[in-house]
């Protein structure tokens, strides 16, 4: 086919263009015809098709989503919000961190060792096109059964790609989760997060002003890779009777990352990047229409100066092209040979490829003819907007109905013992050392925390000892029962992780992981879980800084279960003071704060022993939450506990089993007195911590608990070496070690 | 005045601003080396860091080998000057034939990370002066080329010279032979080892433990007595 022009379009009204290969709706390629005044041309199609497609457009969520900036709390520690890159906040001494949260879902169950891999990389380009040196990653993921044959081929793969990328570019791995579920069978999702960190006056942002400056392309060259990978493959529900999707993953090369990291913050440190965007999905269409509708003119790109791997690539390839490790910067004309000097010291191809003009269009010429000449706002910023219906779903009562607290409870202590067994060595409470020993986390030394700790935390002042701590949590099973409840749930286990270790809570990421939106049941879901989160981010003061939405999560008419993934981060004055889990000293006491209820729907225990899910999940009380977090902070600060675990998944056993491993320390626990053995152990109970108090500390502690008025029950002590309930039964460290330990080798090995 | 200790930067090194750290914190004066310049500038011992040098995507450290730096280096670490590479710095060491023997990949195919225990089994070298004979420590493993291997004649010789420095105790994380976690030279100038002493340097992080601090006051020592 011969070259498609602006001018060619404007001639042959009448040509049929591929706009359903392309992903696009009818209606919405006469928007496209509309807008344009005139058909577009091939350029111009790929352009719209991926920066429409739901990934990249939020099409479907953002009418949902608004929700994050009209509650969103008043917080001074918010430097940038949602809409760039990646949100920002100030964690003071001058310092701003940036992180965010994003999924790789869909290229992860097609090619699991690149689509995770490039998933590091993409967040990690977001992290450096705010300005920031990034400074750890977390790893948040949903597997399929873990005994499913499949599991076995997506899992390893998966954590494979995370360390072998994140390993090579020198990120430490702090923190993120595994959970196993049927309902992620062929959905597995692959999210990753990652934290930057910079001086506040080193903020940059997505934009290209001033004309005549020039736009450089610079990093990889660009492939045949990824192409359509946007439109096509996030954005459809996978379905078994299509062709193979692999061409459209993406090959990263955690090497030539690792450059454009150092090379880009070398730039930055010489103050010669006006505006900056990473390629990602949606690659130069993305970049470009992107800068140059948040800046303040128009811009010119002559699309033969980029770099090719390979000279056979269409214009509309290379638009649509998503090779990884590809940066654009906006500078100044007379900072550009130094720009270039750095890029070439580095080995990094660097090409001017545009500049800025005065106009409001973006142009791209090929060969010297006009393949492009578009609004860039129309292309980056007004795309369709979807107010699907949603509906709750006819089942959902059904659901509520099967209350957990009515199946059968152990009978006797024996059966009791075998349960806690059963739990601590299940996949999803078993320990997860087998992935975690794949990831560096002593990179860059600062980690203070890694996991298995409630959260990561990096040290990001030597002197000062100024740092911040990351956690991320979301349980689909509760999220399932009721997604309003299940959202505040992922946020108060977050803020209660980064709480526990001696952290602040400050802001908030999000990743929201759904079904199809075509489906009413899923878009009730996911409009449920966004009120809930942004209600919950209201009241606990936590702004939402920047997400991702990634929906399509169904094989058939089978979606996962709604999984919002929440991350919180945390800043800490003084790394010294921070909590770790592990029981640390013999003699220590172990109090429970909060209080327990017989709250079993969607429990770790419901589903171990009984494969169910059913009922309510645990009721939410963020204030409780709130004051839970400062006794907490309060507790490390002043130096009153030497340990704390939050209560969630497992309830009580499960984090204490967890401290006593950690620590090689065993615990005898007392049953309290209003509490049979079995609530005590295994409820879910939101808003509670186990923590280790010194006998020295001990009036200190209970005062503050008490003038505070945070329930605070005694337990028991740090002791020998079995966890002892006492009057029920004991099991030894070794025994439980041997149960909690050997499961994911067992699997996955 | 305080010794120059010089840290090489590769494309792709990883740990070098780490070691720079150990380097300060060991009381030494940490010196930025770039691998395309020749000049060592004066330093008075060069560390190798670990990291991914080109990505490691032929060998590791089969490229880093052959960096201008590595010229002088090579001709220097001969006359004597004391040089550690730690990790990819060994594998780039092994390339280099300052050391010999090779890397290759870990036997179980996985890069591990783990605290690891080490056995000191030469206290002679300008890197071990402040260890005693055969103690234990427990330094931050990382790897996924970390397997040593030799024909038997050289790790026979390495044995019967005391040149095996360090070795692997109660797991052997990657294979390698007779458990060599590090070697040195027959001039005791050169080491290599797999473990990252560098991560082992304050209290609060990592694995909270200081066992690698020796490396760098050993050095300083040793500078300092020759000066």
């Amino acid at each position: 086919m011969s070259l498609d022009t602006v001018e060619n379009a404007s001639k042959t009204p009448d040509v049929e263009l591929p706009w359903a290969e392309l992903g696009l709706k009818k209606d919405e390629y006469e928007r496209v015809v509309e807008i344009l005044g005139r058909r577009p041309t091939g350029a111009e199609l790929a352009m719209y098709s991926v920066m429409w497609s739901e990934h990249c457009s939020y099409k479907s969520s953002k009418v949902h989503l608004r929700q994050f900036g009209e509650k969103a709390p008043q917080s001074d520690a918010m430097l940038v919000g949602i809409g760039e890159n990646a949100g920002v906040v100030d964690v003071g001494q001058g310092y701003a961190v940036t992180f965010k949260v994003e999924s790789h879902n869909h290229p992860s169950y097609v090619e699991p060792y690149q689509g995770a891999a490039t998933g590091v990389g993409g967040i990690v380009r977001d992290i450096i096109a705010m300005g920031a040196r990034p400074i750890a990653v977390v790893d948040p993921l949903r597997m399929g059964a873990a005994d499913h044959p499949d599991t076995r081929r997506v899992l390893p793969g998966v954590v494979a790609g995370i360390g072998g990328y994140g390993n090579c570019l020198g990120l430490p791995n702090i923190g993120g989760e595994l959970v196993f579920d049927a309902c992620y069978q062929g959905n597995p999702l692959v999210n990753a997060g990652a934290i930057g960190v910079m001086r506040h006056e080193d903020i940059h942002l997505a934009k290209a002003s001033g004309a005549g400056n020039k736009v450089i392309m610079y990093g990889a060259r660009t492939g045949g890779d990824g192409i359509g990978g946007a439109s096509i493959l996030a954005s459809e529900t996978f379905d078994d009777a299509k062709p193979s999707k692999r061409p459209a993953v993406q090959v990263g090369d955690p090497f030539q990352e690792k450059l454009l990291i150092e090379c880009t913050l070398e730039a930055f440190a010489e103050k010669l990047v006006v505006g900056i965007q990473d390629l990602g999905a949606a690659g130069i269409s993305c970049a470009t229409s992107e800068l140059a509708s948040n800046g303040s003119g128009g811009m010119r790109v002559e699309l033969d100066d980029v770099p090719l791997r390979d000279s056979t690539l269409s214009p509309e390839e290379i638009l649509m092209s998503e090779s990884q490790e590809r940066m654009c910067a906006v500078v100044e004309p007379s900072k550009v040979d130094r720009f270039l000097e750095i890029c070439e010291k580095w080995d990094v191809i660097a090409t001017v490829i545009g500049e800025v003009t005065d106009g409001d269009r973006l142009e791209i010429f090929w060969h010297g003819e006009k393949i492009v000449d578009v609004d860039p706002r129309t292309v980056a910023h007004d795309g369709p907007v979807y107010e699907r219906p949603y509906a709750r779903p006819e089942w959902q009562d059904a659901l509520q109905a099967d209350d957990a607290n009515k199946l059968p409870r152990p009978s006797s202590s024996d059966e009791l013992k075998a349960q806690v067994l059963a739990l601590v060595s299940s996949p999803n409470q078993a320990s997860k050392k087998w992935i975690t020993s794949q990831y560096d986390h002593f990179v860059q030394g600062n980690t203070v925390l890694a996991q298995p700790e409630d959260s990561g935390m990096i040290r990001i002042d030597e002197e000062t000892g100024l740092g911040v701590a990351i956690a991320t949590d979301g349980n689909g099973r509760f999220a399932k029962l009721d997604p309003y409840t299940g959202a505040q749930l992922a946020l108060a286990e977050a803020y209660r992780n980064v709480a526990t270790t001696g952290a602040k809570p400050l802001a908030v990421s999000d990743c929201l992981n759904f079904g199809s939106p075509e489906d009413p049941a899923v878009m009730w879901q996911f409009a449920e879980a966004i009120r809930g989160l942004a209600d919950g981010c209201l009241q606990l003061g936590t702004p939402v800084t920047g997400g991702n939405v990634s929906l399509y999560n169904q094989t058939g008419e089978a979606a996962i279960h709604p999984t919002p993934v929440v991350a919180v981060l945390g800043v800490i004055d003084d790394v010294a003071r921070r909590t770790p889990v592990a029981f640390q000293e013999e003699g220590q006491l172990l109090y429970l704060l909060g209080d327990t209820k017989e709250e079993f729907g969607g429990s770790a225990w419901s589903q171990v022993v009984h494969d169910h899910l059913g009922g309510l999940p645990p009721q939410v009380d963020l204030e409780r939450e709130r004051l839970l977090g400062e006794i907490l902070i309060s507790a490390s600060r002043d130096g009153m506990i030497d340990a704390a675990h939050d209560l969630s998944d497992g309830g009580l056993i499960q984090a204490v089993v967890e401290s006593a491993l950690l620590g090689g320390k065993g615990a005898r626990l007392v049953v309290p007195d209003g509490l049979d053995a079995f609530t005590f152990l295994f409820s879910e109970s939101a808003g509670r911590a186990v923590v280790a108090v010194p006998r020295s500390e001990e009036l200190r502690f209970n005062d503050m608990c008490g003038a505070r008025g945070l329930p605070v029950t005694r337990i028991g002590v740090v002791d020998g070496d079995a966890v002892d309930v006492q009057g029920e039964f004991a099991l030894s460290l070794a025994e439980l070690r041997e149960a909690h330990e050997g499961t994911i080798p067992g699997l996955l090995a | 005045m305080t010794a120059r200790i010089g840290v090489v930067t590769f494309p792709g090194s990883l740990d070098d601003r780490d070691t720079q750290r150990a380097i300060r914190l060991a009381g030494a004066e940490p010196v930025a080396l770039w691998h395309k310049d020749k000049d060592l500038k004066q330093v008075d011992a060069v560390v190798l860091p670990g990291g991914f040098s080109y990505g490691d995507y032929l060998r590791a450290g089969a490229i880093s080998r052959f960096s201008p730096v590595m010229e002088t280096l090579i001709d220097q670490a001969k006359a004597g000057l004391p040089v550690l590479g730690i990790c990819n710095g060994f594998q780039v060491l092994t390339e280099a034939h300052l050391l010999p023997g090779a890397m290759l990949g870990n036997d179980h195919l996985h890069f591990i990370c783990r605290d690891q225990k080490l056995r000191v089994e030469n206290t002679e070298t300008a890197w071990t002066l402040d260890y005693e004979a055969g103690q234990e420590i427990h330094i931050p493993l990382k790897n996924m080329d970390g397997r040593y291997v030799a024909d038997s004649y050289t790790l026979d010789q390495l044995e019967a010279e005391g040149r095996v420095v360090f070795r692997y105790v109660d797991f052997n994380p990657n294979g390698s032979l007779r458990d060599i976690a590090g070697i040195t030279n027959a001039a005791g100038n050169v080491v290599g080892l797999m473990p990252h002493p560098e991560h082992a340097v304050e209290s609060l992080i990592g694995t909270g433990r200081t066992d690698g601090l020796p490396f760098f006051t050993s050095i300083l020592k040793k500078l300092v007595a020759a000066s």
